[in-house]
């Protein structure tokens, strides 16, 4: 019988090793599966590429692992925002390789990876700082520069329910880069907030079929300290 | 020259003359700042979808205290309330939603604005290294009109409306017009028109606060 739901994070995380791509969904700390972020900290692997949205806030989560010395570069779209003290200094410090991209292209890069396109034409950053060194092409008219698919060793994403197939939904705004990030690594953990019985998710409404998905952990939800997050992001 | 009082638009005035001017059954993404006040001043009854980066359609007003939930913020990581009909997505959809030319319009925030619609409201130098740059991109070449919502000028009094942009760009040729305290301007082949200024204020003192020359479809006093 299928059931990828292993015993705990550990566990979700094993195989995680130095220098690997890590994709971390969620958006501020809407979707973050902030359990496997603090399991990736005691595992200790280092020289992480991190990919993610934001680079976190205050000193939990993805600002604690950077803290702890473990990320080499980040890849996001808004690595400052209110609270990015711990991105401050490590950057400021030369301690930390920084890509920035543009949120849609970062979007599409990782959907490409998944979706085994190796690279797409946008109008995003035409006549601007960021199309240096790309190639471009005019298509009827426009010009478009040339992107290419974001790939990772392993995606940390987090759901709102799964079943042991690995089927997900999830939960209003949380869902946000998680969907995508699943498709899109060689190994995709989701610290799910409660399993339910195959059968039970509505087969017409589950956003990410199994198939994308190698182990599940689950870890109720704390919605509380979700809030006062949101609040000081 | 006789001086003539005028009172600029407080940011939540600014957001409701905007507001005034998005018709029914527009689809509308805001940015941050100014733009997120759009939200807030949309005229009961009418029906403005609004999209959010995070994918949310059909997002509402900010919700009662007691009534927050922390699976719903917008783009600007605040908290807000689905309308009836809203929708969710994932991200690599809410972009297609915004690349491929499916929103009727954006408001953006800006540091310049060039008369020929060049926008720059990400980086405030080409030495700033880590710029935060999230959707605004995205938005400004995605999406068939961009409004920009602003200040006349920055705090210490310099032009946000300039001849060519200081700033890097977000992205060239894009705006189609300006909202400011003072006064609402049109971007027309290479120019900025102005069709409305607050009342009292002369077509002097508008200038004299632009750093590029403005046209004027205005009475010299509104």
């Amino acid at each position: 019988m299928i059931n990828k739901e292993v015993r705990d994070i550990a566990d979700a995380l094993s195989g995680i090793e130095d220098g690997q791509v890590v994709m971390v969904g969620g958006f501020g700390s809407v979707g973050q599966p902030d359990a496997l972020i603090e399991g990736l900290i005691e595992r200790g692997a280092r020289d992480l590429t991190i990919v993610a949205n934001n680079a976190g806030a205050g000193r939990i989560g993805l600002a604690k692992l950077m803290e702890a010395g473990r990320v080499r570069k980040i890849i996001c779209s808004f690595p400052r925002s209110a609270g990015s003290v711990v991105f401050e200094e490590l950057f400021r410090a030369g301690k930390l390789e920084l890509e920035i991209v543009p949120q849609g292209t970062l979007a599409e890069r990782i959907r490409a990876a998944g979706a085994g396109i190796p690279g797409f034409y946008t109008a995003t950053t035409v006549g601007t700082l960021l199309a240096r060194g790309k190639e471009s092409r005019v298509f009827d008219g426009r010009t478009y520069v040339l992107e290419q698919a974001l790939h990772a060793d392993v995606a940390l994403v987090e759901a709102w329910r799964t079943d042991r197939m690995g089927n997900c939904i999830y939960r209003e705004s949380g869902r946000n880069f998680n969907a995508v990030m699943a498709m899109a690594a060689r190994t995709t953990v989701v610290q799910s907030c409660g399993m339910v019985a195959a059968g039970v998710l509505d087969s017409e409404a589950i956003v990410t079929p199994g198939i994308f998905v190698d182990r599940i952990v689950v870890v109720p939800e704390t919605a509380n300290a979700r809030i006062a997050e949101a609040g000081a992001a | 020259m006789i001086m003539i009082a005028y009172k600029s638009l407080s940011r939540k005035d600014l957001a409701a003359r905007i507001a005034r001017d998005i018709p029914e059954g527009w689809y509308v993404n805001l940015g941050i700042g100014i733009p997120t006040l759009v939200a807030d001043a949309i005229p009961a009854g009418r029906e403005v979808i609004l999209h959010s980066e995070n994918g949310i359609l059909g997002f509402g007003p900010a919700p009662a205290p007691d009534a927050i939930d922390p699976w719903l913020i917008n783009a600007g990581k605040q908290h807000v309330t689905l309308n009836p009909g809203g929708s969710f997505f994932h991200h690599a959809d809410s972009f297609a939603i915004i690349r491929g030319g499916h929103l009727d319009l954006c408001v953006l925030g800006a540091f310049e604005v060039a008369a020929n619609g060049d926008l720059a409201n990400w980086a405030t130098s080409a030495q700033d290294s880590a710029p935060a740059v999230g959707g605004a991109m995205d938005l400004a070449v995605g999406t068939p009109r961009v409004w920009v919502a602003t200040e006349h000028t920055t705090r210490d009094g310099a032009p946000k409306l300039v001849e060519r942009c200081a700033y890097p760009l977000t992205a060239p040729g894009v705006v189609n017009r300006v909202y400011t305290n003072l006064a609402v301007i049109d971007v027309r082949d290479g120019h900025f028109v102005v069709t409305e200024m607050v009342a009292g204020l002369t077509r002097d003192a508008l200038q004299a606060q632009t750093g590029v020359e403005l046209m004027f479809e205005v009475p010299e006093y509104a």
